[in-house]
């Protein structure tokens, strides 16, 4: 019965034939609102299918609960054999329950935020194959087939980036939402590069791209530290900077807020960009082999995490805000990978998924309100407008910032007191982002909710979202609440629930990990409240600064100076890479590859022969006079040669 | 009966009707009967295709009757699963190719259909025969009728493109004349032998021919194929050829008669002249990765949409030119699937600029801009090519590329995966100049009221780009349905090459 898997997999495809090839005649026949049932009905099945193969899995004994499942062989050539074949077990279907819960949950929303669009058939068809390529990836039982959905989701990221194409966005070198969503695509796709490359290694050395195959033989192949394998893991965590949005590839994902906002919510925030974080935990038996690669992951996450939150505190666009947060809360899940704590990684991955898919939700809501008006300065006193989102949105914003008992109080904690264990530094990085976090979140919260509106009221007359936008808004409260309960750690009295189940996932990798994590009761105690505390006095401070005593966040951006334009302008990098990348590739190509080499060098050659042929053809022209003699006289000075040829040769004139 | 002969079926039934084309007058009636005629060749193919069985060894559907005896010339043909699957494109791009044509051609419609119905005979012709003789002569048949479609029905500069064509392929093929010659004379002076230009024979011949006069005729060829690819440096030919050739021919160019020149490499190049191959190895990597590159760059920054489908065909063969020089089962495998998707994608772009310039008479990016919103299936026709084009997964050019990449990086052949990953870098770029010439052609507002009036496909249209997006598919979900064909006989060519590279080795001890 495991093949329930594959109607998971095929629902989401049956919707995109549908919607895809018979849409627009839907949509105009019989409403929008039939598209929109396909889309999310779907998706809702797919998810009802998850939770009975969720549950059939519990009946299971936890070493038995991997299953593959094969459908069809796919690719094969000489010793290459590939197929499509989903493997289902504790981490994928974890993966599988939120990936299509709220995707499920978004669909739904959809329907009401796309209410009247012209394209609605068309969204509903982008959404479908995305969730289709999603599942791909996290069931593949082999790279090529998660590479599949890999590019499939950076597919349907890009056309969904640029669905409302015909509109303009502004970034560096970017005038149109197309531009933003062609520069997601081929920034993925260097990461991608360095993923096929990877690939290929792990094809020279292992013979094939099945999981059970390499894992089960990576130890047998490599020792640990092996330089091939650390170049594996290498360039596969390079793949995930792209996909993931880590540095130094993570530039994609703030414009990819150009797209519709449910689309930010689901792929570039709930779950496509998760993607790199599994794909790593998905590997972590070679990355166990791999220390320098592992420490490299941790360092890169940190660094992300912080970083990104720098930037979040000064965005004025509430969906940049989220943007940059949902770069560096990326970035604590692959500091978590990077300490081996994956457990903990896919826990973040989780409960982020629901906070954050909620912070999107209820932004959306907001921007929808207030006529697609995006900037915080423009918001305010929107508490009293839009109670329900005003509600739901609170609970986002107290699990992400890490205050206990919501959903990212567990998950930030546990990843927390992992790298404590491993490195100061790396936790003082994550700790210090969770203060600003804490701070830039709630900037937004009161300067979207509280105070008094900056906006036209005669004009625009706010009413809170649609029963269609609340209801998947209010089952992401809960989940935000609720969220983490499933990983209370063993210190504060849970059973750490969550870890437990994936632990045959990764028992492999934990095995082969130099040091057993052991951390005193005590200090468990202290690392927790001291993350709480900067929790608490980010939450705090931010209130004070944007509510209270407004003209102390004048204070702070003076006293900052242009560090505040440096964090505006994202550190210039994209100004750098636009410079330094971009302009020298296109001067070059046109200059000197095209005009210069081709119709120069090579055509010049090419033209320069037929003209040379041609000019010998008219100077021999002149030649042939017509007069008789002159051929006689060619002919005899042609005979006297040949003659005299002959005789030198035959040595008549030697002595 | 049927069987026996069912090779000289199709390579004569688009002859008989380019005849028949002679005897009438009506416009209609012409391009009914030639569109007859190539879909009755399509269909026999496809029944080539079905009876063709790839566990057998050697070549099928081999017909033999002795021509000249003197220099024991035959009419020798026969197919392994490489040719096979390219009979299959050649007749199925020409059936579309002369579909959609229905409306762009207007002036002597008769002399246009006879010319693509020769053509078809020529490259059929090409991918069945043999005999190098008469290799030859089909090879150099299909020159003509291509001169003069691009010469009478191309664009603005189709005497210029014409004439290039011509000489650049005329030069290289002249070279490969001198050396079918001096190959079949090499094998009458062996103990024993004839004058013969039988390919059979000539497998286990010429591998013997000392390496210094081996070298001269491998070069001879590998030119003559190489300018046909085309590869780097002999590609300039290619942007205006296809650039200025109509629609049909642009199709056919693209889609067909590059991978003559890729064929060659496979069919003689390789097996005939082994060691040589090996010491023109590394130079003939090199060359193809740099066109990989070149051709994208070059690609990037082009004004005209059909320049700019012209130059990625140079970075797209390059990928096949690496996966055939890389000898391995993967790479080569990689490679002959890659000359079918680049025939159907690049052909299906091709058409689609064709049909986006019937309908605006302009080829420059910058006067479109906005269209998927006035053109929404041709855009979404286009994307799929182009999809397809860039290697995303699930479609066929992914299966292509990933094979010869995946086979060049573990080749013991080039001994280096360096090869491999410098040519990885090409599906980044491929992204960039496709996605932002989509971009300024179909997305964005409609910004010039010319291009409010553009009308989409109609039904003639897109049934005939519906028809490649399905092998598009195909290949791309379920490709083990053609790589099959084709396994034998590359794993047989790969065998031939280890053998023959250890056997130098053993020379050399």
């Amino acid at each position: 019965m495991q093949n329930l898997v594959v109607y998971i997999v095929a629902l989401p495809v049956i919707g995109v034939l549908i919607n895809g090839i018979f849409g627009s005649l839907i949509q105009k026949k019989l409403g929008e609102k039939v598209v929109g049932a396909i889309g999310s009905g779907t998706i809702g099945l797919s998810f009802v299918l998850a939770i009975i193969v969720f549950v059939r899995m519990l009946g299971e004994p936890s070493d038995a609960r991997s299953h593959v499942v094969e459908v069809y062989k796919w690719i094969a050539a000489g010793n290459l054999s590939v197929s499509v074949s989903y493997l289902v077990d504790q981490l994928s279907i974890v993966m599988l329950l939120v990936v299509t819960g709220v995707s499920f949950l978004i669909h739904i929303y959809s329907i009401g935020y796309m209410h009247g669009d012209r394209g609605f058939f068309r969204f509903f068809t982008y959404m479908n194959l995305f969730v289709f390529a999603m599942l791909s990836l996290i069931l593949a039982d082999n790279y090529l087939l998660m590479f599949l959905g890999w590019e499939g989701v950076g597919l349907c990221s890009y056309l969904l980036i640029g669905f409302w194409y015909d509109k303009k966005f502004e970034g560096v070198n970017i005038t149109w939402t197309g531009d933003a969503g062609m520069k997601a695509f081929i920034v993925n796709r260097i990461g991608d590069f360095a993923f096929l490359i990877g690939m290929f290694l792990v094809f020279a050395n292992f013979g094939t791209f099945n999981f059970d195959s390499i894992f089960g033989t990576a130890s047998a192949h490599f020792a640990t530290g092996d330089p091939t394998v650390t170049w594996i893991a290498i360039l596969f965590f390079i793949g995930a900077t792209g996909k993931s949005a880590q540095i130094p590839l993570y530039i994609w994902l703030p414009d990819a807020m150009a797209g519709p906002t449910p689309v930010s919510a689901l792929i570039h925030a709930a779950t496509m960009v998760t993607a790199g974080v599994y794909m790593i935990a998905r590997s972590s038996v070679l990355y166990a082999l791999a220390p320098a690669a592992m420490t490299t992951v941790a360092i890169v996450g940190a660094a992300t995490a912080f970083y990104a939150a720098t930037m979040a505190l000064v965005q004025n666009d509430i969906k940049k805000v989220l943007a940059y947060s949902t770069i560096s809360q990326l970035g604590y899940m692959f500091l978590a990978l990077g300490v081996g704590a994956f457990g903990a990684g896919i826990f973040h991955l989780m409960t982020h998924a629901f906070f954050k898919a909620l912070l999107f939700l209820g932004a959306g809501a907001i921007i929808h309100a207030l006529h697609e008006k995006q900037d915080l300065r423009d918001m305010g006193g929107l508490k009293s407008l839009m109670p329900g989102t005003y509600k739901t949105y609170l609970l986002a914003c107290l699990a992400i910032s890490g205050i206990p008992p919501f959903a990212g109080f567990f998950s930030k904690d546990e990843i927390l007191g992992r790298a404590f264990a491993n490195s100061f530094i790396l936790w003082l990085l994550g700790a210090v982002t969770a203060f600003l976090t804490a701070f830039y979140i709630f900037r937004l919260f009161i300067l979207a909710f509280e105070g008094k509106p900056r906006f036209d009221v005669h004009h625009i007359h706010v009413h809170d979202a649609p029963k269609t936008m609340l209801i998947p808004l209010w089952a992401l409260g809960v989940l935000s609440v609720i969220g983490g309960w499933v990983g209370i750690p063993a210190a504060l009295g849970g059973g750490d629930t969550f870890d437990k189940f994936l632990e045959p996932v990764f028992e492999n990798a934990q095995a082969k990990l130099p040091t057993i994590f052991f951390m005193n009761a005590s200090t468990e105690y202290i690392v927790m409240a001291i993350s709480v505390l900067l929790g608490v006095s980010g939450v705090y401070l931010g209130y004070v600064a944007y509510l209270k005593k407004p003209e102390l966040s004048a204070k702070l951006k003076k006293s900052v100076g242009d560090l505040y334009d440096v964090l505006l302008n994202k550190y210039y990098v994209d100004e750098i890479y636009q410079a330094v990348i971009v302009k020298p590739l296109t001067y070059v190509s046109e200059r000197y590859l095209w005009h210069g080499f081709d119709e120069i060098v090579i055509d010049g050659s090419v033209n320069g022969t037929g003209k040379t042929v041609r000019f010998i053809g008219r100077t021999l022209r002149k030649i042939q006079t017509g007069f008789v003699q002159n051929y006689a006289l060619a002919f005899v000075i042609g005979i006297i040669i040949m003659v005299g040829y002959l005789l030198l040769s035959v040595g008549a004139f030697a002595k | 009966m049927f069987e026996t002969h069912l090779l000289s079926y199709i390579i004569f039934t688009p002859l008989v009707g380019a005849v028949l084309l002679l005897l009438v007058r009506n416009e209609t009636i012409v391009k009914s009967l030639s569109i007859l005629f190539a879909a009755i060749t399509f269909i026999l193919t496809v029944v080539l295709y079905l009876t063709f069985d790839a566990a057998k060894p050697g070549f099928q559907f081999v017909e033999y009757v002795p021509w000249i005896y003197s220099l024991n010339v035959a009419y020798h043909l026969g197919i392994d699963g490489i040719s096979l699957l390219l009979i299959v494109l050649t007749s199925f791009l020409t059936l579309i190719a002369l579909v959609a044509s229905w409306s762009s051609i207007s002036k002597r419609v008769k002399s246009f259909n006879f010319f693509v119905l020769l053509l078809e005979v020529g490259m059929l012709g090409v991918f069945c025969s043999l005999d190098l003789f008469l290799f030859y002569i089909f090879w150099e048949a299909m020159l003509v009728p291509m001169y003069f479609i691009i010469g009478i029905w191309g664009h603005e500069r189709r005497v210029y493109a014409a004439v290039k064509f011509f000489i650049y392929t005329m030069v290289g093929s002249l070279l490969m004349l001198v050396a079918i010659i001096w190959l079949g004379y090499y094998a009458s002076t062996l103990p024993g032998g004839t004058f013969t230009t039988n390919l059979v024979e000539l497998y286990s011949i010429a591998p013997t021919i000392p390496l210094g006069i081996q070298t001269w005729m491998f070069l001879a060829f590998t030119l003559s194929f190489a300018i046909k690819v085309p590869i780097f440096p002999l590609h300039t030919w290619l942007p205006d050829a296809h650039t200025e050739a109509p629609m049909a021919g642009s199709v056919l160019l693209a889609g067909v008669l590059l991978k003559m020149g890729t064929y060659g490499l496979l069919r003689f190049s390789l097996p005939l002249f082994p060691e040589s191959a090996f010491k023109f190895l590394p130079l003939m990597a090199i060359l193809a990765i740099v066109g990989i590159i070149y051709g994208a760059f070059v690609s990037m920054v082009q004004k005209d949409l059909k320049k700019l489908v012209a130059y990625s065909s140079v970075a797209h063969l390059g990928f096949v030119v690496l996966g055939i020089f890389a000898i391995t089962v993967e790479s080569i495998q990689g490679s002959v699937i890659q000359m079918v998707n680049h025939g159907l994608t690049t052909g299906a772009l091709f058409l689609l600029v064709g049909m986006l310039y019937e309908k605006r008479h302009t080829r420059l990016i910058s006067d479109f801009g906005g269209l998927a919103r006035v053109t929404p299936f041709l855009a979404t026709f286009f994307m799929i090519a182009m999809l397809g084009s860039v290697g995303l997964p699930g479609l066929n050019g992914f299966v292509g590329e990933f094979l010869i990449l995946v086979g060049a990086f573990k080749s013991d052949f080039l001994g280096t995966p360096a090869y491999a990953i410098v040519a990885t870098s090409g599906v980044i770029f491929a992204a960039v100049y496709l996605l932002w010439m989509y971009q300024r052609v179909f997305f964005k507002t409609v910004d010039k009221p010319e291009n409010e009036k553009i009308k989409d496909l109609n039904v003639r249209e897109i049934a005939v780009l519906a028809a490649i997006v399905v092998f598009v598919v195909w290949i791309g979900v379920h490709p083990i349905t053609f790589l099959s064909k084709s396994e034998p006989a590359v794993k047989a060519l790969v065998d031939t090459m280890v053998k023959a590279k250890v056997g130098a080795l053993g020379a050399l001890r």
